[in-house]
């Protein structure tokens, strides 16, 4: 693969991102806008993912990359296999061994280490978006600190269903300034992000935003002292390690609708399963 | 049953082996050339050149054919590759009025210096299928020879109609109006350079310039339809087709470590000046108003729709009523790039086993909390 640059971006390219980077890492929270690239993968794929990645990655580094917790789902799949080919780099699913992790949907299990990065693909990056869909307006309740309207849809939402109805991407505060979209992980994952050791970068590719949470910053899922916020919880446990606390998939094996609960975390899974072996 | 559910290496390598075979059809038959497309399917090729911004027939035609046909997947291709070169200089302002007019039309004046000129256009055909086209191989037994026999004979019609041979330094008709002010004059007066949208990121409000480099890579139909609803009372702009002309426009560079100008080459371009009404105020007296497309190749129905959204976003420099989708800067410019919908569209075939694992246990556990509710309720009335 010699006809692309190291990582498939050229360096001026990389230049650039990196200088959103740091403006993102300076100002927890806050959107940068940056000059996104096409990729060679569809926008909503994680070409914003891609590109922060593609902008840190160095020889040296050690690549994971997971969908929805998993190593081997197909998009997992794809996106190690193109770091592959255009960095000849290592890769691995191991998530104390990896530099870099890239990730859609979750945070490992296994809590992250200083110096590790952790690498958010995110579809729309503007918490307030499907309050007030106008960037010019939503720009301005940032800048002025105009948060009242998404305290309210929380407060409508458990007026009508008794609970907050936000399961993923629940809106968190960084640093006690901006209120910011932690991508569309669960709210189980939300409480790892909150003083995590490890650098946390975040990509939207499409909407051309980068935003960041350094390490050990205060990270805190918005609630009500009366509806303090709670994470998914089950009855069962995970059938392949037994795991009591990790987010479980739920599989339906037969058409009887028997169903079978899993680790979504496969890495986590796999290294318990053979630690009891 | 785990590894199925959660696919794999495997699976993408045998789909990417379907996919090859799908493309390729039936090996009796003998593989498209890139001559062919470029050849036979030029309004393809152009239209994968605007929409994925790079002005290369011959990779344009490779895209069209790695992509099976799929005009937005090969639109996807090109932009994908454009994306990694180099941007090495910035053209002079190309010179349209310069340009060796292949086709030139007004429908605002019946008849316009240097003539109307229809050239090679689907209007004014009857839309018959022509079935002679099925077998046309066996009928000539070598395309190239019928291309060219049919083109000679084209040639004495467009002759008859009084059409000068050189057709370039045609003045653009909206000219004269300008200079009896019936028009707005629209010399940029811009000394800066343009901002540029694929180096830089769209920051809402934009400039006209911005908007205009949106639009032109924008998804045609999207901007069809947009343009159409203007027409339709969604934010009226009165439209009159002032010019549209389609021809060879030469590109000229400036290095700067040279510091004189060096043509390399010429492009073909649609360009279309749409006249449109304004009503004037007491400071400033009524005139026309102007909308503006400009799009690669033969890609008139694009520049036409360009040049529609065009306008309808200028509403704010004329005070006029807003409220339609037309007029929304933001709306048009955030929906119109095909390669970021059709991502962010396709990527629901993504797995959300997450959030919907998260969405199903928060609703198992409000409706058991309301069956828990209307149990307690019933013993409590018992």
């Amino acid at each position: 693969m010699n006809e692309y640059n190291f990582a498939y971006l050229d360096e001026h390219t990389k230049r650039v991102i990196r200088r959103s980077l740091l403006k993102a890492v300076s100002i927890p929270g806050y959107q940068v806008p940056f000059p996104g690239r096409e990729m060679p993968m569809p926008y909503g794929w994680g070409t914003g993912g891609i590109q922060v990645t593609a902008s840190v990655i160095g020889k040296d580094d050690c690549l994971k990359v997971i969908d929805q917790g998993a190593d081997d789902t197909t998009n997992a799949v794809s996106i190690r296999n193109f770091f592959k080919r255009v960095c000849g780099i290592r890769t691995t699913e191991k998530t104390d061994e990896t530099s870099i992790i890239q990730t859609r949907h979750r945070i490992p299990e296994t809590a992250l280490k200083a110096g590790q990065i952790l690498v958010y693909q995110v579809p729309i990056p503007e918490p307030l978006r499907f309050i007030e869909p106008r960037e010019t307006e939503t720009r301005t309740m940032h800048a002025l600190q105009e948060y009242g309207v998404m305290h309210l849809k929380l407060y409508e939402d458990i007026a009508q269903f008794g609970h907050i109805s936000t399961a993923y991407a629940y809106p968190v505060i960084v640093n006690g300034r901006y209120i910011m979209d932690p991508s569309p992980i669960p709210k189980f994952d939300n409480p790892k992000m909150h003083r995590m050791p490890a650098l946390q970068l975040f990509g939207a590719g499409r909407e051309k935003r980068i935003y960041a949470v350094p390490p050990y910053t205060d990270v805190v899922s918005l609630d009500f002292e009366d509806h303090p916020f709670d994470i998914q919880q089950w009855d069962e446990s995970c059938a392949l390690c037994g795991s009591e606390v990790s987010f479980l998939d739920e599989i339906i094996t037969d058409n009887d609708g028997i169903r079978l609960h899993l680790c979504s975390d496969s890495e986590y899974c796999a290294t318990r399963v053979g630690a009891s072996q | 049953m785990y590894v199925a559910v959660k696919g794999g290496e495997q699976a993408i390598t045998a789909a990417h082996k379907r996919l090859a075979e799908k493309r390729r059809g039936s090996l009796d038959e003998k593989p498209l050339t890139i001559k062919q497309i470029r050849q036979q399917l030029p309004y393809a090729v152009d239209r994968v050149m605007i929409e994925g911004s790079l002005y290369d027939p011959q990779l344009a035609a490779l895209a069209i054919k790695q992509a099976a046909g799929d005009l937005i997947e090969a639109i996807f291709l090109l932009r994908a590759f454009r994306t990694t070169l180099e941007r090495f200089c910035d053209s002079q302002p190309l010179d349209t009025g310069k340009m060796h007019v292949e086709r030139r039309i007004s429908a605002a004046f019946k008849d316009v210096p240097g003539g109307q000129v229809l050239g090679p256009t689907f209007d004014y055909t009857h839309r018959l299928l022509d079935f002679s086209l099925l077998d046309e191989e066996k009928q000539t037994g070598c395309d190239n020879e019928s291309d060219q026999k049919e083109a000679v004979k084209t040639e004495p019609e467009s002759l008859e109609l009084g059409i000068e041979h050189d057709l370039h330094d045609f003045p653009h008709v909206l000219k004269s109006m300008t200079a009896e002010g019936l028009i707005e004059n629209q010399v940029s007066e811009q000394q800066q350079a343009n901002f540029d949208i694929t180096q830089q990121p769209m920051q809402f409000p934009v400039d006209r310039s911005t908007r205009l480099q949106a639009l032109a890579r924008g998804d045609e139909g999207f901007l069809l339809a947009l343009g159409y609803s203007t027409q339709r009372g969604y934010g009226r702009t009165h439209p009159f087709a002032g010019e549209i002309r389609i021809g060879q426009v030469d590109l000229v560079i400036e290095p700067e470590e040279l510091g004189f100008q060096i043509e390399i080459g010429e492009i073909t371009l649609s360009e279309c000046e749409m006249i449109n009404q304004f009503k004037g105020t007491k400071e400033i007296k009524p005139m026309f108003t102007r909308g503006y497309g400009l799009a690669f190749g033969h890609s008139e129905r694009k520049a036409m729709s360009m040049a529609l959204i065009d306008r309808a976003l200028r509403g704010k420099e004329f005070n006029e009523d807003f409220d339609s989708p037309a007029q929304d800067e933001e709306f048009v410019l955030s929906h119109a790039d095909s390669v970021e919908s059709v991502g962010f569209v396709s990527h629901l075939k993504l797995p959300h086993y997450v959030d919907f694992q998260s969405e199903l246990e928060l609703i198992r556990k409000i409706r058991k909390e309301q069956n828990e509710k209307a149990e307690a309720k019933v013993e409590s009335a018992a």
